[in-house]
C-alpha cells in the first residue's frame, strides 16, 4: 500500500511550509510529522516525503540518517532512551540499563518480540540534575530507580 | 537571599500564562523598548550593560547585534539557540518550561534592535514539554499583540516560529544550527563569512542563547547600570549555574557572576553526596577543562577567573565528581560522547575523537599500552585548531586536562592493568 498523509497531516504539512521562506527549510519538521504518522522513516516514506518537498530522495535520506531521533529501522511502540552521559553515569544509569535489559530480555538496540519496547542509550538529555534520566517516547522520567523502572514498565499498555 | 533576575518569578503559579506574566512586569520591557527607544539605542543599552552570551563563548551581545549590516537589502533573521546539548547543562530547558514569555519578550526586543521580522527558536527535539509550553505561549503572545503585526500598536512587526531539532549536539553550534534550520544535516559552516553578514537563507542573522535573550527585557526595564550591579566588572549580571554529579542538591542556581565555586558547591549545592571528598569539577559543561579539588578552593565562577585558572565558564554546567570517580572512566565517557556527536566533515575530529574514545576506554579496562597517554596527547595536537568548527577543540578540552591533572591515575591503570579506583556508580539516594 502506498504511503499517504492523512487529511489532518496534510493540513499540518501546509501550516509547516508557511513558516519558512524556503520550502526546503521545512524538511525536519515534515520528517518529524511523517514519523509521527507512520512510526518508521522507511525508504518508501522517504520517497513520499521527497516528492512532497521537491527534493531528491537521497537528499532526504542523508538528513534522516544524520539525526538520532529519526527511526530508520522498525521500533517498538515505546522507545526507551536511557541517558548514559557523564552526570547520569555518575548517578547509576548503568544499573537502570542493566535492569531494563534483564526485565525485557533484550540488549541495547533491540526490540522486544511483541514489538512493544525498543531499548536505546542516548546522550545527555539536558536534565542532569535529575540523573539518572530516561526518555520514553516523548516523556522524561527523572531520578530513576529500579523500582521506578518496574512501575513505569508495568504501567505502559 | 540573593536578588534574582531570571528566576525571580519562576515559582509564581501559572507564570507561563501571559496574564500572570503581565502582572509581574511582563512585556513592560517591550513596551518601553518600542515606545521610548530607537533600535540603535537598544543596542547601546545592551552594550553598556556588558551582557555576554550565555551559550558558551561569552561574546558581548550588544556588540554582536551591532555587526548586522543596516543596508544589505536582505531580510534579517534572529535565531534563538535552544538546542541545549552540552553535557551538564540544563538551564535553558528550565527557562523555557517555566517562564516562556520572558524569552519571547527578549526575542521581540532583540528583533526590534536588529530590524528583524522573522525569528525562530531552534529547540532540541527531545524537549517536548518545553515545546508544548512555548507553542502555547507564542499563541498567547500573538493574541495579546506582543507578536505579529503592529506590536503593541507601535508599528513593529515580528513573526516567531518554533523549529524542532531531531537529535544532534552539533546543531547547537551556531552554523550547524543554521544548516539544520535550512533543512539540512547540521554540518557547521566555515567562518567567515560570519552569520551576522551571511547567515540563515543567506541573510544577516543573529544567533543568541535562551538565557542571553531572557536577560534583555530586564536590562531595558531597569537599565544597564542596575544590571552591572550584579557580577564582576567584565562578567556582568547573574548566571544560571547548573549543578550535577555527586552533589547533594543538584539543580539550577541563579547567582551573581563571580560567585566562588566552593560556595556554589557547599552552600547552594549542599556539599558532596555522602560527605565524601571532592576529587574534581568540570566547571562549564563537558568541553571545559577539569579543575582539581585544590583549584576548586580558589576559583570564582566568571569568564575571567575561570580563564585564568586554565578553564572556561562555558555554559556553566558544573559537574561535580567525588573521590569514588575514576577519572579514566569519566574521560572515556566524555570522549565517547564527542565521538558520537562529531558531524564527520573534518578528518581530525571524525577519526581522532573516536580514536581517543577507544584508547581512553581501553585504558580504563586495564588494557592500556605503554605510550597511550603520549598517543592521546598527540592526537589532541593533531586536532587542535585543525578543524572547521570549535567542536574539535571542545573534544580535546577534557582529554588534555584530565591527563595533565590526573596523570598518575592514568598511569596506574596502565601499569596495574586494571582500574584501581573503588568506583561508586550506583543510584544515589538523596535526602
Ligand atoms: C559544539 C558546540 C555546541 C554548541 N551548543 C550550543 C547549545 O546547545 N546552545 C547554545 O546556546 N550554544 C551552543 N553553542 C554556542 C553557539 O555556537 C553560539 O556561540 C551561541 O549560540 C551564541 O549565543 P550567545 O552569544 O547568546 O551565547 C555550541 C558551540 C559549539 C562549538
Ligand atoms: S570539528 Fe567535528 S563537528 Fe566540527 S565540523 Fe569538523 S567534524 Fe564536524
Ligand atoms: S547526563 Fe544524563 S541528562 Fe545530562
Amino acid at each position: 500500500m502506498a504511503v499517504k498523509f492523512s487529511p489532518q497531516a496534510v493540513k499540518e504539512f501546509e501550516e509547516t511550509l508557511a513558516r519558512y521562506p524556503h520550502k526546503e527549510a521545512a524538511l525536519l519538521p515534515v520528517l518529524l510529522l511523517a514519523q509521527r504518522e507512520f512510526g518508521v522513516l522507511s525508504d518508501e516514506l522517504v520517497q513520499y516525503v521527497a516528492g512532497l518537498m521537491d527534493l531528491p530522495p537521497s537528499r532526504v535520506k542523508s538528513v534522516v540518517t544524520f539525526y538520532t531521533l529519526f527511526n530508520t529501522r522498525e521500533v517498538g511502540r515505546y522507545v526507551i532512551r536511557v541517558c548514559h552521559t557523564l552526570s547520569c553515569a555518575l548517578n547509576g544509569t548503568e544499573e537502570v540499563i542493566e535492569h531494563i535489559k534483564k526485565r525485557l530480555h533484550i540488549d541495547v538496540g533491540e526490540t522486544t518480540p511483541d514489538k512493544k519496547f525498543t531499548l536505546l542509550e542516548c546522550e545527555c538529555l539536558g536534565s542532569c540534575n535529575t540523573a539518572p534520566v530516561t526518555q520514553i517516547n516523548d516523556r522524561y522520567y527523572e531520578n530513576m530507580t529500579l523500582e521506578l523502572v518496574d512501575q513505569i514498565l508495568d504501567s505502559l499498555e | 537571599m540573593e536578588e534574582k533576575i531570571l528566576l525571580k518569578y519562576i515559582d509564581v503559579p501559572d507564570i507561563e500564562k501571559i496574564e500572570v506574566y503581565q502582572k509581574h512586569d511582563g512585556y513592560k520591557g517591550l513596551a518601553k523598548a518600542l515606545k521610548q527607544h530607537k533600535p540603535d539605542q537598544i543596542i547601546e543599552l545592551v552594550k553598556a550593560s556588558g551582557l555576554r552570551g550565555r551559550g558558551g563563548a561569552g561574546f558581548p551581545a550588544g556588540l554582536k547585534w551591532s555587526f548586522v549590516p543596516k543596508d544589505s537589502g536582505k531580510p534579517v533573521f534572529l535565531c534563538c539557540n535552544a538546542d541545549e546539548g552540552e553535557p551538564g547543562t540544563f538551564k535553558d530547558r528550565l527557562l523555557m518550561e517555566k517562564n516562556p514569555h520572558q524569552l519571547i519578550e527578549g526575542i521581540v526586543i532583540t528583533a526590534y534592535a536588529v530590524n528583524c521580522h522573522q525569528a525562530y527558536i531552534y529547540i532540541r527535539g527531545e524537549f517536548s514539554q518545553a515545546m508544548k509550553v512555548l507553542e502555547q505561549a507564542i499563541e498567547e503572545a500573538y493574541e495579546h499583540n506582543c507578536l505579529g503585526k503592529n506590536i503593541l500598536k507601535q508599528g513593529f512587526h515580528l513573526e516567531l516560529s518554533l523549529h524542532s531539532g531531531a537529535g544532534s549536539y552539533i546543531a547547537g553550534e551556531e552554523t550547524g544550527l543554521l544548516e539544520s534550520l535550512e533543512g539540512k544535516r547540521a554540518e557547521p559552516r566555515l567562518k567567515p563569512p560570519f552569520p551576522a553578514s551571511v547567515g540563515l537563507f543567506k541573510g544577516p542573522t543573529v544567533i543568541n542563547n535562551v538565557e542571553t535573550l531572557s536577560n534583555v527585557p530586564h536590562i531595558i526595564m531597569r537599565g544597564p547600570e542596575w544590571f552591572k550591579g550584579f557580577g564582576t566588572e567584565k562578567s556582568t549580571g547573574t548566571k544560571l549555574f547548573c549543578l550535577s554529579g555527586h552533589i547533594n542538591k543538584p539543580g539550577v542556581y541563579e547567582l551573581p557572576m563571580g560567585v566562588p565555586l566552593k560556595e556554589l558547591i557547599n552552600n547552594y549545592g549542599g556539599g558532596i553526596i555522602g560527605g565524601r571528598k571532592l576529587k574534581a569539577v568540570i566547571p562549564g559543561g563537558s568541553s571545559t577543562p577539569v579543575l582539581t579539588a585544590e583549584q576548586v578552593e580558589e576559583v570564582a565562577m566568571d569568564f575571567e577567573s575561570l580563564q585564568a585558572a586554565g578553564s572556561m565558564l562555558g555554559s556553566a554546567g558544573v559537574i561535580v565528581m567525588d573521590e569514588t570517580t575514576c577519572m579514566v572512566d569519566a574521560l572515556a565517557n566524555l570522549t565517547r560522547f564527542y565521538a558520537h556527536e562529531s558531524c564527520g566533515q573534518c578528518t581530525p575530529c571524525r577519526e581522532g575523537v573516536s580514536w581517543m574514545a577507544k584508547i581512553a576506554r581501553r585504558i580504563e579496562e586495564g588494557k592500556g599500552l605503554e605510550g597511550d597517554l603520549e598517543l592521546l596527547l598527540d592526537i589532541c595536537d593533531n586536532i587542535s585548531f585543525k578543524t572547521l568548527c570549535p567542536m574539535g577543540d571542545a573534544a580535546i578540552g577534557p582529554v588534555v586536562s584530565f591527563i595533565t591533572k590526573f596523570r598518575s591515575e592514568f598511569e596506574d591503570h596502565i601499569r596495574q592493568g586494571r582500574c584501581p579506583i573503588e568506583k561508586d556508580k550506583s543510584i544515589k539516594v538523596r535526602g
